[in-house]
This record gives structure tokens, C-alpha cells and sequence, in this order.
């Protein structure tokens, strides 16, 4: 393989709900190499995971028909490389979903290199002991209602998947900065003991993954920190070299900003200990990086730091946990709090007589109080919207909230108006254990003919 | 007279489970200092105290002009099971640049 002096890594997806167009204008325009796609939240491999078990084709991202019929004819008339962890909890339907995409838009019979490995719940399934990090409880304590266990995979079998040579690589659970440390380990032979390497991509995956938020995207304020054109910003790349040599920018041509600024709040982004940052890959340290300013929306990145990675990968248990029921209704005018109060003990009042119970219980008043909280000193507006939330192991329980918060609208306060059809939702929670990365067999298959 | 955290600096929130973690960022390194020795883990943890728990730590970034607080159990248990319509904390960051600190002249 010929080894470019600068690859370009575009990032196509933050969040399984981007925007997609940006994503285009790299591909058509962006001049990238690798396009990234980042669709993974917390708890959607559990979604995914429970879509999969309805139906056995199912269980990837549901984006990924979207974003590939939009995208794959430009990534292969222009030779760019696709890495997305859109595989969800169902990598192989993912990659059968991929080549039909790829078939029907006439672009031939497509590769896709698929990382397995991610999915761990039969071996998690055999150690109850192991302790979950958010309480110290054993997993034994949310084993029964578990729907899913996936362990945080790092760039080593990313990049694998990449040496296939197969255009497409999907995966399941991959750590976020990973999918994109993981194009530069394929590029330019970079192993996990090229510390300084490994941490400078690292940096820049972490200030890639969610794309917008380095282009001007979460960040705007009217007069305070301007963004120009942001109804159209674009998303970003890496210029990377071999050395380790980082420059971020972002499609010519389309709106939003990229500076020392926007790159300062998304490095910081989620990262507590800032010389602890810790991925499958490395343990960051952010605390000597320096940002530059080199040219227009184009910011350099040196001086990351990096240990070596921990034995183990940090796996996410998603388990079933009851029901979310929510209301909501509004009043205006003349003591519009008021008669907002008045409605939350009555709805109150009325659950309680029906004998629902609880684990939590919300009231917020939007407007005044929904956001953070009461405070001192706050003026009070013409309009609230009164809204009620509970979480329960009972769906009868979880309803009856958006029920009676909609019966206000007769047997409530006078003048409510606007309420939500009862809305309830099953809680699918997150927590999260270590387990030995000896445990867990990453590997790749390749469906299609390389 | 009082400045805000908003005059100085700008922020922005994130999570991780039940953990809210906020950046303050100085516009002007010159302001680094008076930040670090007004905006302290205990002026933060007032301005919270209805919302988190804390503990509050607070980690120094001289190099990125800035500050990294990390919040715990901040975010109603988390975004998985949080009743809150912001589940991710992502206001928050407002609420820190809306803290009063005495004016730095």
C-alpha cells in the first residue's frame, strides 16, 4: 500500500440522529479519505438490541439505509473509506443491509468488513460478581432484566478491519475517538506503543466525534460568540501525518466557525480528569495540549500526551427498567403559577388515590423551573407550561401521569390548555462494569468478495 | 459591583452517566487567575446545591485558558432513567456563567 503523506479523516455522524447533508458536502467536496460515522448513544445498543430480537434482520442503526443511500455513490466514486459503528447490536445484518444498499444504487457487489466482538453478554452473563462502577453493587443486582452487554472495542481491530481492504467497515460498540484513531494506525503503521502518535489521534478523534460542535455547532450566543451561517455549517476533518501531526478544518464552502474556540469547549467535552482521559486505546492527557489558530477554520493540535491503555474494556449493561409516564399542560395569564401548583397536587393527589406508587416523581414548571431548578429571584412569566414526570415499575402507573395531567383540562384549574396525549416510555438504563480485555474476542469477517 | 462567570468566560456541559462535567473557558488568559481563585468548588457547589449532590471537583487547564468542574450525581440518576426534559445537563453550562463573582478591578 502506497502511504500518503496527509490522510484526511472526515467525521459524517456524532449522534445516530445528525443531520445527514453535511456528511455529502464532505464526501462530494471535503477531499477526505475516511468518512466516520459516530451513531452510537448509551443506551441505543440496548434499543437495537431489543429491535433484534423481534426480528433477526434487525438490530443495526435504522439510519444506516439513510446515510448510505446518500452517501455511497460519492465515498466510491471518490475512493473514501467508510467507518461507522452503525452495526448497533446487529454488525453482520448491518453489513447485509449495507451491500443492498450499495447493490441497489447500482455501485456493484461492496465489501464490508464487519468487527464482531463488541457483544459480551454471555460472558458477562457467567460473572454476577463483577462490580458495577456507578454503585460498587454486583452485576448479579441487574442481571435478571439485562437486554444487552457491550464492551467498548478499541481502534487495534478497526484497524484490522481496515487492512481487509474492504471499502465499508462496520461495527457494534466501538469507543468513540477509537472508529477515527483507527484509519491513522491502518495509514501509517502507528501501534499502541507510538504513544505520542496514539495520543495526538486520540485528540483529534475525541474533537471529531461530535462533528458539529467543533464547526460552530452547541455553541452560538447572539452577540457574545457570533457564528456565521450557522443554518448551513459543515462538518469537520483531520489532516493527519505520519508524525503525529494534527490539523482539524471542515468542508470548504459551508457556514459555521472552527477555532481555538470551539475546539477548546468540545476537548473538554466529557472528559473528567483531564490527565486521565481513558479509552481502549491510551490513557489522555490533555493538560499539555495547545490549540493554534493556522489559517481560516483551521485549528493545529500538538502536544497530547498519552500512557498506555488499561487491561480492560469498559462494558455497558443495558437492563430494562420499568416505565417513564409524562403529562404536560399549559396556563397563562393572570397567576398562571398559581393555578400550575394548584394542578400538580391535584394530579398528585388523584395518582395517589389510585394507589400508583413511584420510584421517582418530577414537577416542573416550564418557563420557571424545568431546567435548573428553583431559584431566588426569578420573575415570574406570563405563560407556564406545567409538565409531570414519574418512573415506575408499572405501566398502568406510568400512563395514569399524562392522563390526569390531560384531565385538567376539565377537572382541573380553570383555563389549562394544550395538553399532551399521555406519553409513557420503557426505561432502558445503562451501567457499566470492567472486564479483562483477555476475556473478549475481538475479531473481523468480511461479508462480500474482497 | 459583580462580574458574571458570562463576562469572563464562556462554557459548555457534558455527561457521562450521572455525572455532569462543565468547562469554563476564559476569553482572555489574563482573567485565568481571578477565575481560579473566585470560582471556586465551593461557590460552584452553592449555585448547584438544589441540583447535584456533588462532590464537585475542579481540574485546572492553564493551557486551554480553562477549567474542567466534574459534578456527581448531578443528572437524576443519569440520561437513561433521568425524569428531567434536559436528561444530558446540557443547560447547565448556563447556570455556571451565571454565577456573580466580586468585580475583579
Amino acid at each position: 500500500m502506497e502511504t500518503k503523506e496527509t490522510v484526511r479523516i472526515g467525521a459524517g455522524a456524532g449522534t445516530s440522529d445528525d443531520r445527514m447533508v453535511p456528511a455529502l458536502e464532505l464526501a462530494e467536496r471535503g477531499d477526505i479519505n475516511y468518512l466516520v460515522f459516530e451513531c452510537l448513544a448509551e443506551r441505543t445498543v440496548s434499543r437495537e438490541n431489543l429491535a433484534r430480537s423481534k426480528d433477526p434482520n434487525l438490530g443495526y442503526s435504522p439510519s444506516l439505509h439513510a446515510r448510505l443511500r446518500m452517501v455511497l455513490p460519492a465515498c466510491m466514486r471518490n475512493g473514501i473509506r467508510i467507518v461507522s459503528n452503525m452495526g448497533a447490536a446487529n454488525p453482520l445484518g448491518g453489513a447485509r443491509a449495507a451491500r443492498k444498499e450499495a447493490a441497489d444504487l447500482g455501485l456493484g457487489d461492496v465489501p464490508v468488513a464487519v468487527v464482531l466482538g463488541d457483544d459480551v453478554s454471555s460472558i458477562v452473563k457467567h460473572r454476577p460478581g463483577l462490580r458495577l462502577i456507578e454503585n460498587g453493587e454486583p452485576l448479579e443486582s441487574i442481571l435478571p432484566a439485562m437486554i444487552s452487554a457491550n464492551a467498548y472495542l478499541g481502534a487495534d481491530v478497526v484497524c484490522e478491519a481496515l487492512n481487509t481492504g474492504a471499502p465499508i467497515v462496520l461495527s457494534g460498540r466501538v469507543a468513540d475517538p477509537s472508529l477515527f484513531l483507527a484509519p491513522m494506525m491502518h495509514e501509517f503503521g502507528w501501534a499502541y506503543g507510538d504513544l505520542p502518535k496514539i495520543a495526538q489521534g486520540t485528540a483529534a478523534g475525541h474533537l471529531l466525534e461530535c462533528t458539529a460542535s467543533v464547526t460552530g455547532g452547541c455553541f452560538g450566543w447572539p452577540g457574545k460568540k457570533d457564528v456565521p451561517d450557522l443554518a448551513r455549517n459543515g462538518f469537520p476533518f483531520a489532516d493527519v501525518k505520519a508524525d503525529g501531526s494534527i490539523v482539524i478544518g471542515k468542508t470548504p464552502g459551508t457556514g459555521g466557525r472552527l477555532d481555538v474556540m470551539t475546539c477548546t469547549e468540545q476537548l473538554i467535552y466529557e472528559i473528567h480528569d483531564p490527565t486521565a482521559y481513558i479509552t481502549p486505546d491510551c490513557v489522555l492527557d490533555i493538560t499539555g495540549v495547545a490549540l493554534t489558530q493556522e489559517s481560516a477554520d483551521r485549528v493545529r493540535v500538538e502536544h497530547a500526551r498519552a500512557r498506555p491503555a488499561t487491561d480492560t474494556y469498559k462494558v455497558n449493561v443495558g437492563y430494562a427498567d420499568g416505565y417513564i409516564g409524562e403529562g404536560e399542560v399549559s396556563y397563562g395569564g393572570i397567576d398562571a403559577i398559581e393555578r400550575a401548583k394548584w394542578a400538580a397536587e391535584i394530579v398528585k393527589e388523584r395518582l395517589k388515590l389510585q394507589g400508583f406508587v413511584y420510584d421517582d416523581f418530577r414537577v416542573d414548571l416550564i418557563g420557571m423551573s424545568s431546567l435548573h431548578g428553583e431559584l431566588d429571584k426569578r420573575p415570574e412569566p406570563y405563560e407556564v407550561r406545567l409538565r409531570m414526570a414519574g418512573r415506575t415499575r408499572e405501566r398502568k402507573a406510568a400512563h395514569a401521569i399524562g392522563f390526569e395531567v390531560r384531565a385538567m383540562h376539565m377537572h382541573g384549574p380553570g383555563g389549562a390548555g394544550g395538553a399532551i396525549e399521555p406519553r409513557v416510555r420503557d426505561v432502558l438504563a445503562v451501567k457499566s462494569v470492567l472486564l479483562p480485555k483477555n476475556m473478549v474476542n475481538a475479531q473481523v469477517v468480511v461479508e462480500g468478495k474482497l | 459591583m459583580t462580574v458574571r462567570v458570562y463576562d469572563l468566560a464562556h462554557a459548555r456541559a457534558g455527561d457521562k452517566g450521572n455525572t455532569s462535567n462543565i468547562s469554563v473557558i476564559c476569553y482572555d488568559a489574563k482573567h485565568w487567575d481571578f477565575i481560579e481563585r473566585e470560582l471556586t468548588p465551593e461557590r460552584v457547589a452553592e449555585a448547584f446545591k438544589h441540583l447535584a449532590k456533588g462532590p464537585i471537583r475542579r481540574h485546572p487547564l492553564r493551557n486551554l485558558k480553562a477549567f474542567n468542574f466534574v459534578i456527581e450525581n448531578a443528572l437524576g440518576g443519569g440520561v437513561t432513567v433521568s425524569l428531567a426534559q434536559d436528561i444530558h445537563g446540557k443547560s447547565y453550562s448556563n447556570l455556571m456563567l451565571a454565577i456573580e463573582l466580586p468585580d475583579p478591578k
